[in-house]
């Protein structure tokens, strides 16, 4: 008994618009197993995990918070991946733009207007731009594999940030802890609507990308050039696009809004900028960049479940004392579930009986 | 004192070592797996567990080399037979592996673990300078020298290493001639994934006895610039191994003698280090291209 | 008729009266940096939990608990989602939860708020608490110093924050008193809890020359490592003995338990006011573990210290000179609390240039 893969000539529509859920619905029953294993009661398990976390409006605020990174960062990347380079350096270019962006606070305290704060996020885009183009020229112009150099520089930044944070940028009445000066009123991303919760207007950022970028891609010359060059660089250069070009165009977007990530959460959620500013949203966007399939809309609903799983990590810790390394459980089991799934949009699974030579025993799915 | 601080730097190098070697093979016969933290934490968890119920390090070891493997199986199911895309499948497989290994490992927070012993020859261990260095060391240790001379021999002194490494050119010419591509590819994984395996139980049966969630730290990603960096040969993933590892070992010693230089900048530099090397190794494009294997990461699909 | 009225009386009293214990049962609710079993901090934190619940009884207060929670974002979530659980008392457990803590106890001001280890009380139902974990590095150096034959220690520290910088110089200062040319090097592993990078700086710290090793991070490992090579060591945060019985000259426990129960207590009077507590081995929020490992008079000598502190000693206490040689505290001038939560500066006879 063998499993045979057979192209399909067209993709399967039908499996295009079903693979998530499908994934969904494998990591569902595969999750419920194993709580069942921990000792723990599958539906309520799952009830915390997904249900409980959507009903209260503070709770959906959080959710909001939480997903606003994701989904910005997870959206420039989709844009990237298609094109097939590997920014693997997302933390990295989301902690730049974080330190580009917190310049003005912190340097000129006494600056205050309200162009500060714009001005701020058109510096977390631009350090995130310039720091994702490192690895793009590295691939350019010295033919440097950009998945590793990419993620090298992830430690580097971090290690750069804790300097400044600790050293330079130190807040003098912070009574020698790190972290800089919390920032003026008018250097803070507000909330959107404070009396219901905290979300801030990160998650309007990522939602405009999101569907900026979808846009560019099915509707604009630029995302067909990046979707032909991803595909087959040979055909896109006898379309005359330049492979190079897009290197940098790929590594600067998906930079730019991994740092525009990186500002919104220190300027908005934190309030300054300190050496915790990542738990690893970059990684985290890389997954959710293909549960949303690399496409931007998808995106928004791959970082919202995402999302959801956070906070339900949470609550399943209080209410039922799940550990909360089930999340990151979890979160990888969707990602392989999708994985899988998605091969049936490309590839018809045939399986094969041992008696394979004279007349097969075959059954197509 | 010279003689103790090479030890340290081995005792750094070799988890590194082994995990990349295992990685070097993979990636010959094409395949492309980020998921080394994720296998290297599944080894160390499992190491670890199984050296504290039985007593013995080295069922720990082969516990760890086991499930690495398995590990690497679900990667090379999904890779292989299902052809999805390798770069996402290894970034799952290391989040799983955190994930898993976490919950598996919460029994053994806390916990004193089994340590391997050091070897001991009769007269050689005790030789003055070079004793402990040469033969008093752990047996994981002289396992990965061996390790490093066995693939090398097998990549280009077998047969069945030609085979591999055409694989890794070109598996649409190697499949025509009737080598059997999928087949190989997945005994790499394997191999890949039992090395893995085998350098997370170091971690916590050799350097460091216990066991800590995400204990790897990017050793993981590491290993696998490793490999790029010493151009996909053995000997070279050796050097690189140590390079890495000294000057780890060294920015801890600079520190403690009381050289003021800013202790991130120091922390920084073996990744800085091994990012300049990458460039100065991939400038020469004709060298890359001899080295690099063609059908690194490209899916493959037998058409009938 | 009247034995009906008794027992339904009675029957009435009795559900009132569990009625009202049942409401009375106080919620208090832990925010954890770690996990619970990382057997140094987090684990010493859950420990005063425990304690806390068994002293005052586990019909009157009842725990919850989140651990692993990491200092940012997050934290300010999780410390609002217990505030709307129920919890009457929140106690944050670590110095980055500090702004988050005052953000959401102003949403919330029918609970209370404990924040370990920070400094801001911003609204009236957030207090503070620490420990003088330097009252124990006193001793730690005293018994160094008459221990260490090469007059030098090891010491891996965390990060380059007060809280280390007085822990660094209270071991200097009680080995001072022993032997005035004691040295210490100090090596930064830039983190808290990383077991290989700790045992790479213990070895490295070993190989150049110190004969013992004192730590401000949180793993076993360096103990392990001193443990191998025949040194002697000391613990951190909780007793780790279990890891080197041979090697473990006393370890600095952190006791929470005191400090928890007093201020759930209170809760249940009705006379919890806010607070900013900072207590060391008097107030028993210091404890040492059994002083093992070592010969009698050497024992005998950190007893004595021991009783000094509890005594009413201050470890800042002068003639002490900063490292560049200028005077720092007078004879008997003892330092303020408020300098020693901001200290960034060395006394003298610490060779480490401190990062700044």
């Amino acid at each position: 008994m063998r499993i045979e893969l057979v192209k399909r000539p067209q993709h399967s529509v039908l499996f295009s618009a079903l693979s998530p859920f499908i994934a969904l619905a494998l990591t569902l029953v595969a999750g419920a197993i194993m709580f069942s294993l921990l000792g723990k009661n599958p539906v309520d398990a799952l009830y915390y995990y997904f249900i409980d976390p959507l009903r209260e409006t503070w709770s959906l605020h959080e959710l909001a918070i939480k997903a606003a990174p994701l989904i910005l960062i997870a959206a420039g990347l989709s844009v990237c991946f298609m094109s097939n380079n590997w920014n693997i350096g997302a933390e990295g270019q989301f902690i730049m733009g974080a330190v580009f962006g917190s310049a003005i606070p912190v340097l000129f305290p006494q600056f205050q207007s309200w162009i500060v704060l714009p001005l701020m996020l058109i510096l977390g885009l631009v350090g995130g731009a310039a720091y994702g183009a490192i690895p793009a020229f590295l691939k350019v112009r010295f033919n440097t594999n950009e998945i590793l150099t990419s993620l090298m520089l992830v430690y580097v930044a971090q290690l750069f940030n804790d300097w400044l944070v600790r050293g330079p940028w130190r807040n003098p009445q912070g009574m020698s802890f790190p972290g800089t000066v919390r920032f003026h009123e008018y250097a803070v991303l507000p909330e959107i609507w404070p009396e219901a919760g905290r979300a801030n207007w990160g998650f309007v950022f990522a939602l405009v990308a999101a569907v900026a970028l979808w846009f560019m891609m099915s509707r604009t010359l630029k995302g067909f050039e990046v979707k032909v060059l991803g595909q087959s660089p040979r055909a896109g250069r006898f379309a005359g696009f330049s492979a190079g070009r897009m290197v940098f165009f790929a590594f600067v977007v998906s930079g730019a809004l991994a740092g525009l990530a990186g500002i919104s959460e220190s300027s908005g959620a934190v309030g300054h900028l300190n050496e915790k500013i990542s738990i690893g949203y970059g990684f985290t966007g890389i997954i959710v960049a293909f549960l949303g399939r690399l496409n931007p809309l998808g995106v928004i609903a791959a970082g919202l479940v995402l999302a959801l799983t956070y906070l339900g990590g949470e609550a399943a810790q209080i209410s039922i004392g799940v550990s909360d390394k089930a999340v990151r459980a979890f979160q990888g089991m969707l990602l392989f579930f999708v994985l899988a799934c998605d091969t049936l949009i490309h590839y018809r699974i045939r399986f094969v009986g041992a008696r394979a030579g004279a007349g097969e025993v075959a059954q197509n799915v | 004192m010279f003689e103790s601080i090479i030890i340290t730097i081995a005792t750094a190098a070799t988890p590194l070592l082994i995990a990349a070697l295992g990685e070097l093979v993979v990636e010959r016969s094409g395949v492309l797996n980020l998921g080394v933290e994720g296998m290297m934490i599944m080894g160390a968890v499992s190491g670890f567990g199984v050296a504290l119920m039985t007593g013995s390090p080295w069922l720990g070891f082969l516990a760890a080399a086991i499930i690495g493997a398995l590990f690497a199986l679900l990667f090379g199911f999904l890779t292989l037979t299902l052809v999805t895309n390798q770069v996402a499948t290894g970034l799952a497989l290391t989040l799983l592996g955190l994930g898993v290994s976490g919950m598996i490992g919460e029994a053994f927070i806390g916990m004193p673990g089994i340590k391997m012993g050091n070897v001991s020859i009769p007269v050689l261990t005790d030789l003055p300078y070079v004793g402990k260095l040469l033969f008093g060391q752990d047996p994981i240790f002289y396992l990965s020298i061996a390790l490093t001379i066995g693939v090398a021999w097998f990549l280009f002194r077998t047969r069945a290493g030609l085979t591999l490494r055409s694989v890794g050119d070109n598996h649409s010419s190697a499949h025509a001639l009737g080598i059997n591509v999928i087949g190989i590819r997945y005994l790499a994984v394997m191999f890949g994934g039992a090395c893995a395996g085998v350098a997370g139980g170091y971690l916590s049966l050799v350097y460091t006895t216990q066991w800590i969630e995400s204990m790897t730290a990017g050793r993981g990603w590491i290993a696998l610039a490793l490999v790029v960096f010493a151009s996909w040969r053995p000997w070279r993933v050796l050097a690189g191994a140590y390079l890495f590892g000294a000057v780890s070992i060294g920015q801890l010693h600079a520190q403690a003698l009381g050289i003021g230089v800013p202790s991130q900048l120091l922390s920084a530099l073996p990744y800085l280090a091994t990012v300049i090397v990458l460039v100065l190794i991939s400038r020469n494009r004709r060298l890359t291209l001899v080295n690099t294997p063609a059908s690194l990461g490209r899916p493959f699909v037998p058409d009938r | 008729m009247r034995k009906t009225i008794l027992s339904l009386a009675t029957a009435a009293a009795a559900l009132t009266f569990a009625t009202v214990a049942a409401e009375a049962k106080v919620k208090a609710c832990f925010v954890y940096v770690g996990p619970i079993g990382d057997f140094g901090y987090s684990y010493q934190h859950h420990q005063g939990a425990l304690d806390m619940q068994k002293n005052i009884g586990e019909d009157k207060v009842e725990i919850a608990y989140l651990e692993s929670v990491p200092e940012g974002a997050d934290a300010e979530r999780a410390i609002e989602r217990f505030a709307r659980s129920g919890c009457n008392i929140i106690f944050t457990t670590s110095f980055g939860f500090m702004d988050a803590t005052n953000a959401v106890a102003a949403r919330f001001p029918d609970v209370k708020f404990e924040h370990a280890t920070g400094y801001k009380r911003e609204h009236p139902n957030v207090s503070t608490y620490n420990s003088r974990f330097h009252d124990g590095r006193y001793v730690q150096g005293v018994i160094a110093a008459h221990l260490s034959k090469a007059g030098v220690a090891g010491y891996i520290a965390s990060f380059p924050i007060p809280e280390v910088v007085m822990g660094i110089n209270a071991f200097v200062l009680g080995a001072q008193t022993v032997n005035p040319d004691f040295k210490v090097k100090v090596v930064w592993a830039n983190t808290w809890f990383d077991p290989g990078k700790e045992a790479d700086a213990a070895k490295a710290l070993i190989d150049q020359g110190v004969d013992l090793i004192t730590q401000h991070t949180d793993s076993t490992a360096p103990m392990q490592i001193a443990a191998e090579r025949g040194m002697k060591a000391f613990g951190q945060a909780s007793d780790m003995i279990k890891f080197g019985p041979e090697t473990q000259l006393t370890s600095i426990i952190d006791d929470w338990g005191p400090y928890y129960t007093k201020r759930v207590q209170a809760l249940i009077d009705g006379t919890w006011e806010q607070s900013d507590v900072w207590g060391g081995m008097r107030e028993g929020h210091v404890v040492m573990a059994p002083f093992t490992n070592m010969p009698d008079d050497v024992k005998a000598a950190a007893e004595a210290a021991v009783a000094k502190i509890m005594g009413g000693f201050e470890p800042f206490t002068g003639p002490i000179a900063k490292q560049d040689g200028s005077e720092w505290l007078k004879d008997g001038e003892v330092a303020e609390d408020g300098v020693l939560l901001g200290l960034n500066f060395y006394v003298k006879g610490v060779d480490d240039k401190l990062p700044q």
